[in-house]
C-alpha cells in the first residue's frame, strides 16, 4: 500500500482585495472584498514507502500548500488525502507523532536555550524511550558534526548550524515521513551539500519517506529520484529529473567550434544564436531537426569540432516556470479585466 | 497519564532555565515591581492626612489597613497578572508560530500554562526575599496580625484559583487573536476593566452602588480584591464561601470559553489557510 494517498485535493483561500490609496482603505472597513485564490486545484499523486520526492515549481505554485495540507496544518476545500492511513488534518497524536515538517524559515528551537534542551523537550512531546532517544541523538548528530555544538544557545548558532538542529529535532522521534519545505534557503554552498549529504545517507538507511520542495535544483539533483512540478496548483510533471528535459524542451543545442576566419555571421539561418566567442558559438534548433542542420553546417562551414547536447535542466525547468507565470499573468489580467466590467 | 505529567515537568524546567538566561533584566523587572506600591503609600497617606488623620478610617479603611490592603493585592496580583499572555497568543498567531501546536503533539493551552508556571515560580523564587523584607518592615500594618488557619487556606484557594483566572480570561482574549489578528486595542479595554473592578487601585467596597453589587458579580475581583479581603478577614462565613465558589464558576467558565476559543479558532486558521 502507499503511504501518502492523494486524490484531487484542492484548496482556496479567501483573500481580502485591499485597492490603493486613503478612500479605498476607509470603504474597506464597511465593505471588503474577497478574492478567491486557488492555491492547490485538485492534486492526485501517491508516493510509496521509502520514496524522496521533490516538489518543484514557481513561488505562489502550491508546494508549501501541499505540504501544509500533509502535515493537517490546514483543510482542504475538497479531495482526500492519507498518509500512513491517517486523514492528516483530524490531527491525531497518533499521526503527529510519526511525521515531521522542517520548515527552512520558521524556527522551532528555544532561541535562548541550547539545543540539547528542545531536544530533551521534544523526547518528551513524543514520548521517545530515553535510550532510543541516547542513541538516535548522538547518532544525528555524529552525522551533522555538530555535537560540540550542543550545549550552546541557538541564537549563537550559524544559519547552517541551526538548520542542522532543526533538522535533528524533526528526526529524534523516528518519523517515518518527513515534509520539508526549502530546508537549505540561504545556507552557504558547504552547509547544503552537508545537509544534502546527510539526507540522503539518513534516507537511505533508515528507508523513511521525504517529500522536498526546494528552489535549489543541486538539492533535487543529488536527493530526488522523483520530481514533481507544480504550477498554479496542479502537477505538470511527475517521473525522473531527467525526463523533465524531454518532456518540456524540444530543443537541442549544438555547440561547435570552427576554423580561423570563418564565418559567424550567417549561423543564425540555422537557429536560435545563444552566444558566439569565435572560434567557439552555441546555437540553439529544434530537436527534430538536428540531423538535417548537422548536415548543413558540415557542408558550409569549416568545422573543427561539434557537440549536440540538451539544454541545461535549470534553463529548461525555468523556461516551464515562465510559460506558466506568463499564463497566469493573461489569467490575472482577465479576471481584472471582468471585476472592472 | 505519568507521561502526560513527566512532559508537563519538562516544559516547566526548560521555561524555567529560559526565563533566567537573562538574568539581569529577570532580576531587574522582578524588584522593579515593588516600586508602584511605594508610590501607592505616599499618596494614600496624603488621601488620609487631608481627610483628617490616619486614624480615621476612609470607607472603611483605616491608614494602616489600607497599606496592608495594597501590601496583599500586590501578593494576589503576583498570581494572577499574567505579563504577555494574551499579546504572545496573538503574536504567535499573527505569525504563524500557532502552527507547531497543529504540527507536534501538545496542546497550546497546556503548553502554556506550563510555561506560565514556571515563570511564576521563577518569579517567586527570587521575589520571596524582597517580599519577606517588605512584609517585614510593613509588619505593624497588619492591625489583625496572621489569619486564622481556615482563613489562610481560603486565602490561598483565592491566590491558586485567582492565577487560574488570569490565565484562562487572557488566554480567552489572546485567542481571539484568531479572527481578529491585531487584540491590543480589545487587550487595552481588558485592562482599562481589569484595573477599576480589579481593585488594585482602590477597595472595591468604596465604590457606591450600583457598581458595588457589579463588582461583586464580576471575574476582576478575584484578581485582587479578593484574595486582600480575605487574608484582612474582611470577607468571612457565608460571604467568603460564597466568593469562592463564585470564583471557581469563573475559572470554569473561562476554561471552557478558552477551550472553545481555541478549537474553533484552529478549525478557523487551518481552514482559511494557515
Amino acid at each position: 500500500m502507499a503511504i501518502i494517498e492523494i486524490e484531487n485535493l484542492a484548496k482556496s483561500y479567501r483573500i481580502y482585495q485591499k485597492s490603493e490609496g486613503l478612500w479605498a482603505a476607509i470603504k474597506g472597513i464597511v465593505n471588503r472584498k474577497y478574492k478567491d485564490v486557488d492555491a492547490v486545484r485538485g492534486i492526485d499523486l501517491t508516493v510509496e514507502q521509502g520514496e524522496f520526492v521533490a516538489f518543484l515549481g514557481p513561488n505562489g505554485a502550491g508546494k508549501t500548500t501541499t505540504l501544509k495540507l500533509l502535515s493537517g496544518v490546514i483543510t482542504p476545500s475538497s479531495g482526500t488525502a492519507r498518509v500512513m492511513g491517517y486523514v492528516p488534518w483530524k490531527r491525531e497524536d497518533a499521526y503527529r507523532r510519526r511525521f515531521a515538517l522542517v520548515m527552512g524559515q520558521k524556527n522551532q528551537l528555544w532561541w535562548d536555550l541550547p539545543a540539547q534542551e528542545s531536544f530533551r523537550l521534544h523526547q518528551q512531546i513524543y514520548r521517545v524511550d530515553p535510550d532510543q532517544f541516547d542513541r538516535t541523538r548522538d547518532e544525528l548528530t555524529d552525522l551533522l558534526d555538530v555535537t560540540r555544538l550542543l550545549k550552546q544557545p541557538v541564537r549563537e548558532l550559524s544559519l547552517g548550524e541551526r538548520m542542522k538542529m532543526e533538522l535533528i529535532a524533526a528526526m529524534l522521534h523516528s518519523p517515518d515521513v518527513l515534509f520539508l519545505d526549502e530546508p537549505t534557503i540561504g545556507l552557504d554552498v558547504v552547509a547544503q551539500h552537508n545537509i544534502q549529504k546527510f539526507l540522503k545517507f539518513y534516507q537511505q538507511k533508515r528507508k523513511i519517506t521525504i517529500l522536498l520542495t526546494s528552489h535549489y535544483m543541486k538539492d533535487v539533483a543529488a536527493l530526488c529520484q522523483r520530481v514533481v512540478i507544480i504550477a498554479q496548483g496542479v502537477i505538470k510533471y511527475d517521473g525522473s529529473l531527467a525526463g523533465i528535459v524531454d518532456k518540456f524542451s524540444g530543443h537541442k543545442v549544438i555547440s561547435l567550434q570552427l576554423a580561423d576566419q570563418a564565418r559567424f555571421d550567417d549561423l543564425d539561418r540555422f537557429g536560435q544564436v545563444l552566444e558566439v566567442v569565435p572560434p567557439k558559438a552555441k546555437i540553439r534548433i529544434p530537436r527534430a531537426q538536428v540531423a538535417r542542420v548537422l548536415a548543413e553546417l558540415l557542408a558550409s562551414h569549416p568545422v573543427e569540432d561539434i557537440g549536440v547536447e540538451d539544454p541545461p535542466l535549470e534553463e529548461v525547468i525555468a523556461e516551464v516556470f515562465s510559460q506558466v507565470d506568463h499564463r497566469e499573468a493573461t489569467q490575472e489580467e482577465i479576471l481584472a479585466a471582468a471585476e472592472k466590467a | 497519564m505519568l507521561a502526560g505529567a513527566r512532559t508537563w515537568f519538562m516544559i516547566v524546567r526548560i521555561s524555567l532555565e529560559e526565563r533566567l538566561a537573562y538574568r539581569g533584566d529577570f532580576a531587574l523587572g522582578t524588584l522593579m515591581r515593588f516600586l508602584p506600591i511605594v508610590t501607592q503609600i505616599f499618596l494614600w497617606y496624603a488621601i488620609f492626612t487631608a481627610q483628617g488623620g490616619a486614624d480615621r478610617p476612609l470607607f472603611g479603611y483605616t491608614y494602616t489597613e489600607m497599606v496592608a490592603y495594597f501590601l496583599m493585592t500586590m501578593v494576589a496580583r503576583a498570581f494572577s497578572s499574567m505579563p504577555g499572555l494574551a499579546s504572545g497568543i496573538a503574536r504567535q498567531i499573527r505569525e504563524g508560530e500557532v502552527k507547531k501546536f497543529l504540527i507536534q503533539p501538545i496542546d497550546m493551552l497546556n503548553y502554556l500554562l506550563a510555561t506560565r508556571v514556571a515563570h511564576k515560580g521563577a518569579y517567586y523564587t527570587i521575589a520571596i526575599g524582597p517580599f519577606v523584607l517588605v512584609f517585614y518592615l510593613c509588619r505593624d500594618y497588619f492591625a489583625t496580625g496572621f489569619p486564622p488557619w481556615p482563613t489562610f487556606l481560603a486565602f490561598l484557594a483565592s491566590l491558586v484559583l485567582g492565577f487560574l483566572l488570569g490565565f484562562f480570561m487572557e488566554a480567552s482574549i489572546g485567542l481571539i487573536g484568531f479572527w481578529f489578528l491585531e487584540i491590543s486595542s480589545l487587550l487595552f479595554v481588558y485592562m482599562l476593566f481589569s484595573f477599576f473592578l480589579s481593585g488594585h487601585m482602590f477597595p472595591l467596597t468604596m465604590l457606591p452602588e450600583p457598581w458595588q453589587t457589579i463588582v461583586v458579580y464580576s471575574p476582576f475581583q478575584y484578581l485582587a480584591f479578593f484574595p486582600a479581603a480575605v487574608f484582612l478577614q474582611k470577607v468571612q462565613g457565608a460571604e467568603l464561601v460564597r466568593g469562592l465558589v463564585m470564583e471557581v464558576f469563573w475559572v470554569v467558565l473561562f476554561y471552557v470559553s478558552a477551550r472553545m476559543l481555541y478549537r474553533r479558532g484552529v478549525n478557523r486558521y487551518s481552514g482559511f489557510g494557515g
